[in-house]
């Protein structure tokens, strides 16, 4: 078996030991990505608020 | 300390330089974390790879624990001193804890069926956590189940300084029942029982995940202070007195809405 094969197989346990890694790269990653969003939707929101504001004034 | 920090200008002032330089932190401590914990670091002489799944499964579990503390504490702070930023602190807080219980619940499961035969058993450790999982899920609920949110936020402070009695629990479940979980192997009195070769990628791990913590909390906080700070103008909108040249909105993140 070739040193990146090898690798890969995890001792003959790679669906346990990726499937652990990608679980937690899913939930993880996917909690900071929604986080993000949700942030960069808020400064829209405020910016967007204050220029209406603004032109009100 | 308290009364310096309680002022949500100054945390916005702070933490718009602070989450860049977590956030890049965080990303370089985790990549050289996985280098370590997937290439490095050795297959155990008994459990072979799936040891690998420490590296996740005990950091996580160590952030299941402390970020539960962290609600805890914010919650009372909130609820006996009416500290401005503790309540949204830990409803921001709430979901990361819930997102690290799960992981540690999943990959622990991962990790029991090659190594114990089995996915899952309903032994102290593993129904302990399972209860963390849902005294998450229920502050998040009760917070956001009232149309007025402070008393939401109220209802579910109560309920995570009530849950506060699982934390030792968790901790010393494994010793004070028989279990299939083995006992602490670091945080132990008499220091780690745990070759350095497989420690210092935990540690790492661990370092990288509390550094990710940080940088969800401040940017989940900013989302909150932030959106306070629409509703405010929104409903000061109609309100707003004759215009005075080159002064901007007297609307702060800390603005009383009525």
């Amino acid at each position: 078996m070739t040193e990146i094969g090898a690798f890969f197989a995890m001792g003959g346990y790679a669906g346990f030991v990726w499937s652990a890694y990608g679980i937690a790269a899913a939930v993880l990653g996917g909690l900071s990505v929604y986080s993000w969003r949700r942030y960069r939707d808020s400064i829209v929101t405020v910016e967007r608020l204050q220029q209406d504001l603004g032109r009100r004034r | 300390m308290i009364n310096w920090l309680a002022n949500p200008a100054r945390f916005m002032r702070l933490s718009a330089k602070a989450v860049p330089w977590c956030s890049w932190t965080a990303v370089l401590v985790l990549a050289v974390g996985l280098f370590w914990s997937l290439m490095v670091a050795p297959p155990d002489y008994q459990q072979g790879d799936t040891v690998r799944i420490m590296y996740v499964h005990v950091p996580a579990a160590w952030m299941a624990l402390s970020v539960y503390l962290f609600v805890a504490v914010a919650s009372a702070v909130a609820l006996v001193w009416r500290h401005p930023l503790a309540e949204v602190a830990a409803r921001a807080a709430a979901p990361i804890g819930a997102a690290f219980t799960f992981v540690c619940l999943a990959t622990g499961s991962l990790w029991g069926r090659p190594m114990w035969g089995t996915w899952w058993v309903w032994d102290a450790r593993l129904t302990s956590v399972l209860i963390l999982f849902f005294l998450y899920l229920g502050y998040i609920a009760l917070a956001n189940a009232f149309d007025d949110p402070s008393r939401g936020g109220r209802a579910a402070a109560v309920l995570a300084l009530v849950g506060v009695v699982n934390l030792p629990i968790i901790k010393f479940s494994v010793d004070w029942w028989n279990t299939l979980h083995q006992p602490a192997s670091v945080m132990r009195i008499g220091g780690p029982r745990i070759d350095i070769s497989m420690l210092a990628p935990l540690l790492i791990m661990a370092l990288g995940f509390t550094l990710l913590f940080a940088v969800l909390l401040m940017v989940r906080m900013r989302t909150a202070l932030n959106e306070r700070r629409a509703m405010a103008l929104r409903l000061n909108a109609g309100a707003i007195p004759a215009p005075r040249p080159g002064r901007e909105p007297v609307v702060s993140a800390n603005t009383v809405v009525p």
